[in-house]
């Protein structure tokens, strides 16, 4: 579980890059702002990874699996 | 849908492309259709924080910026204020990132549009705004970070707007306290009309909110993740304000006698470096802070405050370049930025910062 609420771009999208060095099938990243969202899980999508998302007071839940 | 995305900045780019050049017919500055640096420090003057007697006005199109911004992120429930990652430090980049871009003479905005005018300054400004963005994005990669921001009681979010409708309201009113450039006597004194200029930011302010738009974040994202969509938003005010220039013969190709511009190369280059570097470790170009602010981000409204404190010293303690050239004192200030920015780095960096939580 990564947790990147509360920073702002691009430091999100650094957090899930590092991690996915580790080449797991499966991250978890909380975000608190959409355009960190869409940064995410575009970048997800360019690495080969499905990404869903759920949303509770303003906290994104970004799950992101590998296609 | 990533494909839409892209389609939708390459719109909004030409629409503000076309926007900016039209503004410099109906009125403003030549290539300053848009400069966020510039009209930071018009208005800064305006306010009497310096008295730089050609350089004073209270621009509508910041004022437009952050409404426009404010009223789309609040009717797409993005309005969110919050603020406490760092405001001092935030304040010091904000602050030496205004003296780069007034030794260069325009922010990375103005850059754009400058180059789409002809002016081959702006290249070299280009050049190094694009060292200062590698060196923001070495300490990136290696843990930089302003730390996290909190989320703030909404009036926080609001004070920004509410203050540039203060400004709006001083425009209009134009009390004997506030100073304006008089008639001829300097880029001041050019501008399109007040609704004109508040129209054009404010539409502005809604597509860069929309749409992200970041002149620092176009190159960042292309060199750390290979992403395209907002450089792609960059290109497209360069080629629609290009096109514009030269359909309205506006177009001068070469380096001297540019419109408020120098030609001293490698002030311009350390100019535009200053400003990579500190928009890069602030997160966001000039123009993207302005839009957060009017989200309601009060790191941003740090920011933007530090930007006003960096013109007001600029023209206070002759920093500002001119068309005849750099200052020494600016050459000073810009050195001194450069060193500031290099030690907010290495101290913010730390390598265990980016990884896991929890």
């Amino acid at each position: 579980m990564l947790d990147a609420r509360g920073r702002s771009c691009p430091e999100p999208v650094i957090m899930i890059k590092k991690a996915m060095a580790s080449n797991e099938d499966e991250y978890t990243i909380l975000l608190d702002n959409r355009t960190s969202l869409e940064n995410v899980s575009r970048f997800a999508r360019v690495a080969g990874y499905h990404s869903d998302y759920t949303e509770e007071n303003r906290i994104f839940t970004l799950k992101i699996t590998k296609k | 849908m990533i494909k839409n995305e892209k389609i939708v900045i390459v719109i909004a780019g030409i629409i503000i492309g076309i926007i900016s050049v039209t503004l410099v017919l109906l009125g403003n500055p030549a290539n300053m259709g848009f400069c966020i640096a510039c009209f930071v420090r018009d208005t800064a003057g305006a306010l009497g924080l310096h008295r730089a007697t050609a350089v004073q006005y209270i621009r509508p199109e910041i004022i437009g910026l952050v409404l426009g911004s404010c009223l789309m992120a609040l009717s797409k429930k993005e309005f969110s204020p919050r603020g406490g990652s760092s405001p001092l430090t935030r304040f010091i980049l904000g602050f030496f990132v205004m003296i780069g871009a007034l030794m260069f003479l325009g922010c990375p905005f103005r850059m754009i549009l400058r180059l789409a005018g002809g002016d081959l300054n702006a290249l070299v400004g280009l050049v190094g705004f694009i060292c200062g963005i590698l060196a923001g994005i070495f300490f990136l990669n290696r843990g930089y970070t302003l730390k996290r921001t909190y989320s703030l009681p909404k009036i926080e979010g609001v004070i920004f707007p509410v203050i540039q409708i203060v400004f709006l309201s001083l425009l209009l009113a134009a009390p004997a306290f506030i100073y304006f450039t008089e008639a001829g006597a300097g880029p001041g004194a050019k501008h399109a009309a007040i609704a004109i200029s508040l129209a054009a930011g404010i539409l502005v302010g809604i597509l860069a909110q929309r749409t992200r738009l970041c002149m620092v974040g176009g190159i960042r994202d292309l060199v750390l993740f290979r992403e395209w969509k907002l450089l792609l938003g960059f290109l497209a005010i360069l080629a629609s304000a290009f096109v514009m220039n030269t359909a309205t013969g506006n177009l001068s190709v070469g380096f001297a006698n540019q419109p408020i511009a120098h030609t001293d190369g490698l002030w311009n280059f350390l100019g535009m470096l200053t400003v990579g570097f500190g928009s890069t470790l602030l997160g966001g170009c000039p123009l993207r802070q302005m839009i957060l602010a009017g989200e309601g981000n009060t790191d941003s409204v740090i920011t933007v405050i530090g930007l006003f404190a960096g013109a007001a010293f600029a023209h206070n303690f002759s920093l500002a370049s001119s068309a005849k050239g750099p200052t020494t004192n600016g050459m000073i200030a810009v050195a001194i930025g450069l060193v500031v920015m290099l030690i907010i780095a290495v101290v913010n960096t730390r390598k265990a910062a980016a990884t896991v939580n929890n």
